[in-house]
């Protein structure tokens, strides 16, 4: 996989080189700051074309340092290379369009293909969508680029509980229209899902992004069903927006062979989230929150939670928004990131007291931007996170710089 | 342009600051307020041995696919042993099948122990009709390796299992056959080929070998080399963890630190402590031990401060379960070491779990179920003063 990869990088770098007369290339200037609905998000990127070529590319990187400590104990300096994503879309003909997202994480110690999904469009409200999907359910999963973000990283409750970035092959429908101040959109897709992992997993809880392990879920579904995602969306230009999310089905190998090995179990998920810049001010909120019930047999261990929910709150205040050290449209925000999940919502069986398995964590923030495109964060976190026993929780903190651009 | 210019030195200075970065995190907490940490003086290999061995007991988690159950009572060491301390009843294990010492007669039906959660697709076990059973918390694991080096022959000298001396208190050990994979300690004594043995709640376990690789069996469903039977089955599989791995996990308890004692110099300490010997708490729980010979430098010929013998006592009808292990009888316990007995909160969600089953909920609720040979001072106790009720429970906080 490695070496088809790194050839087609190859080949893709060869035909870039072919055309580098600059005069031929067009960056579209997005300010991916701000845009439509998170739906959109897929599309609202920045790309380079070439001349009349119908494919434009682009992508984003993220790299850091930090220095954290638990209960006094610390790893020490790390330099991290999170991820190098490369963006791919192509407008096939009319109303036909094709986009990819290649990730690269970790130096490349792990690579996936987040999205890669052909659309076509009968009408604004009706179009199909099939291939690799990003199942819409909060709206981190759908809008998680780097750059927009003042965070290294990513909200927990959306990626160590919801399982962001979760993608499936499937397919579905989506559309928008809009009336005046309003817009509404609306998402639907079939796709594969999620496994026994994750009730059986080495994170010892509960942990829907372990099905992201099985590789095979592209190929085959563990249950055999469809895991239904859908998601509605209302904008306003003023209130903001607010969507409403939901993903389920049945995640269990519940027969092999034809032979039943277990009854039929589903999980559900469901999720709320909402952004908005407030005007005069500017503050921009983003935040969302989420339940997951998973059927779980009785006769297995309470640490794997039936019930979990949690969410994370980002406010971000821009305090100068004008030319910097040579930058025309430079802005230099602080932020504030609260997040907070509960992994085993519950009490124990044999004592009725409450289950921990909880975790919660403040993050200030600086960021400079010296485009929209390009960020320059500097975070603190503070962090607690309490055992499944709710003994004294492990205290965290600890500083992380990074860097996250566009390209 | 003047107001980036002076905010970005700003933020430079805030960068080198960041060199120090250790001044902005967590700090520890203090030593003698953890249970978990390595022993002093281990040597770098032995170090290195430690932190395989902390990795296989907090962080391996097992699964189905890397051979849990399918029957099993917990996923991982630390789900009963968090921390390193007492565990709670979430995993509490159920033992049954024996009365005496003629053996377990529930073998047959899945005897000695309940592992009473399943994978998705299994049942699992419940105790069978007509078989006693006792429950029993997780103990702490620290210190261990201490009471491993014991001699055979200073358990045997606190051992007066006729009560010579007449003080009501006799103690036993629980003597016992080894299983083959063993081989006898060093110091060890032998009687009509059984050796002592001085781990678990009854004194069953010979040493910590035994102790882990029953644990991973019974209590995980995991089948090693060393006991390669399958819980569930009751048929020899491959092993489903490695030898090195369970050594591993051995010399990590091994060599696990001794609790530290807190706050001895206050004076409700020191009269509580006074007030444990005067009424004869110290009799079965010894305030003081020595190791023999021991390959491990830091645990060779060491005065440590357990507050137990190792022996088996008889502690009355109302802590008699109707079920044993080995030689002992039913209402016979191994005395718990008392070390760290102050931090168990600290481990069991801020609240106390104590004696084999977890049924007292303080410290003076347990002692107040003492029966049999602490029955003496269990009166004694209740015949305190307030005042010096409070000073004996704030010396056992103290431990």
């Amino acid at each position: 996989m490695k070496h088809l990869i790194t050839k087609l990088l190859l080949l893709f770098a060869t035909a870039l080189q072919a055309q580098i007369d600059s005069t031929l290339i067009k960056r579209a200037q997005l300010d991916t700051t701000k845009q439509g609905l998170n739906m959109d998000a897929v599309y609202d990127r920045p790309f380079l074309s070439f001349g009349k070529v119908p494919v434009s590319v682009g992508g984003y990187v993220e790299a850091n340092w930090q220095h954290l400590g638990t209960d006094g104990v610390s790893e020490g300096h790390q330099f991290q290379m999170r991820r190098m994503t490369l963006f791919v879309s192509s407008s096939i003909g009319k109303k036909l369009k094709f986009l990819s997202e290649l990730e690269f994480e970790e130096g490349g110690k792990e690579i996936a293909i987040e999205f890669a999904s052909l659309d076509v469009e009968f009408h604004p409200l009706l179009n199909l969508r099939g291939g690799i999907i990003m199942n819409p359910i909060g709206a981190f999963n759908q809008n998680h680029d780097g750059p927009k973000w003042e965070f290294t990283d990513r909200p927990i409750p959306a990626t160590q509980m919801l399982p962001a970035t979760w993608s499936n092959a499937g397919f579905g429908l989506f559309g928008k229209t809009y009336r005046k101040d309003w817009m509404f959109g609306y998402e639907l897709y079939l796709s594969g899902g999620f496994d026994n992992s994750i009730i059986d997993n080495s994170e010892n809880k509960t942990f829907l992004p372990a099905a992201k392990e099985n590789g095979e879920r592209f190929e085959e579904s563990a249950s055999g069903t469809p895991l239904t995602t859908a998601k509605i969306a209302i904008r306003h230009n003023t209130f903001g927006e607010i969507g409403l999310s939901y993903m389920g089905g049945i995640y269990n190998t519940f027969e092999d062979d034809g032979i039943e090995l277990d009854k039929k179990r589903r999980v559900n998920v469901y999720a709320i989230d909402y952004n908005n810049t407030l005007p005069k001010l500017n503050t921009y909120l983003t935040g969302e929150w989420a339940w997951v019930q998973v059927d779980i047999p009785n006769t297995y261990t309470q640490q794997y939670g039936s019930k979990q929910h949690g969410g994370f709150l980002d406010i971000v205040q821009p305090v100068l928004d004008r030319k910097m050290l040579g930058w025309d449209n430079a802005t230099l925000n602080l932020a504030c990131r609260f997040e907070y999940v509960d992994w085993n919502v519950g009490t124990f069986n044999e004592t009725g007291d409450e289950i921990g398995d909880e975790i919660w964590s403040i993050m200030p923030a600086i960021s400079f931007r010296p485009s929209p495109q390009t960020v320059f964060r500097l975070n603190y976190r503070i962090q607690r996170q309490k055992d499944i026993l709710n003994n004294e929780p492990a205290r965290t903190g600890g500083f992380i710089f990074g860097i996250s651009s566009y390209f | 342009m003047l107001l980036e210019l002076k905010l970005f030195p700003k933020i430079l200075v805030l960068g080198l600051l960041l060199g120090s970065c250790d001044k902005y995190e967590p700090v520890a907490p203090l030593e003698e307020e953890l249970l978990d940490g390595p022993l002093g003086g281990l040597t770098s290999a032995q170090n290195a041995q430690f932190l395989a061995g902390d990795i296989a007991f907090n962080d391996d988690v097992f699964t189905s696919r890397s051979g849990l159950g399918p029957l099993f009572v917990a996923t991982n060491c630390a789900s009963c042993h968090a921390g390193d301390g007492k565990g709670t009843p979430f995993t509490t294990l159920t033992r049954f099948g024996q009365t005496d010492a003629t053996g377990n007669q529930f073998l047959h039906l899945g005897g000695p122990q309940i592992q009473n959660r399943a994978l998705p697709g299994y049942e699992p076990e419940t105790v069978p009709n007509g078989a006693t059973f006792s429950k029993f918390t997780p103990p702490a694991v620290t210190g261990l390796g201490f009471l491993q080096y014991v001699t055979d022959a200073d358990i045997m000298a606190m051992s007066d299992p006729n009560d010579d001396d007449g003080d009501g208190i006799s103690g036993v050990p629980n003597w016992g056959t080894l299983k083959e994979y063993l081989d006898p300690l060093d110091n060890a004594i032998a009687q009509d080929g059984k050796y002592i043995h001085r781990f678990g709640k009854k004194a069953a376990a010979y040493d910590l070998l035994q102790q882990t690789v029953d644990a991973y069996n019974q209590d995980i469903g995991i089948a090693s080399s060393f006991d390669p039977k399958d819980v569930y089955s009751g048929l020899t599989i491959d092993p489903e963890v490695s030898d090195k791995t369970i050594r591993d996990v051995v010399a990590y308890l091994n060599t696990l630190k001794a609790p530290i004692p807190r706050n001895q110099e206050a004076s409700q300490v020191q009269n509580g402590k006074s007030l444990f010997s005067r009424i004869n708490c110290a009799s079965c729980h010894r305030p003081e031990l020595v190791t023999g010979y021991s390959p491990i430098e830091a645990l060779s010929r060491k005065t440590f401060q357990p507050y137990t013998d190792l022996l088996l006592h008889d502690m009355g009808l109302g802590l008699d379960d109707g079920y044993t292990e080995g030689s002992a009888l039913t209402s016979e316990w191994r005395t718990p070491p008392l070390w760290g007995l102050g931090l168990s909160p600290t481990t069991q969600g801020g609240q106390y779990f104590l004696l084999h089953d977890g049924r007292a909920h303080s410290i003076e609720e347990a002692i107040l179920m003492h029966g049999g040979e602490a029955e003496n001072s269990k009166n004694q106790y209740q015949s305190l003063t307030q005042s010096e009720k409070n000073d004996l429970i704030k010396f056992l906080e103290s431990l």
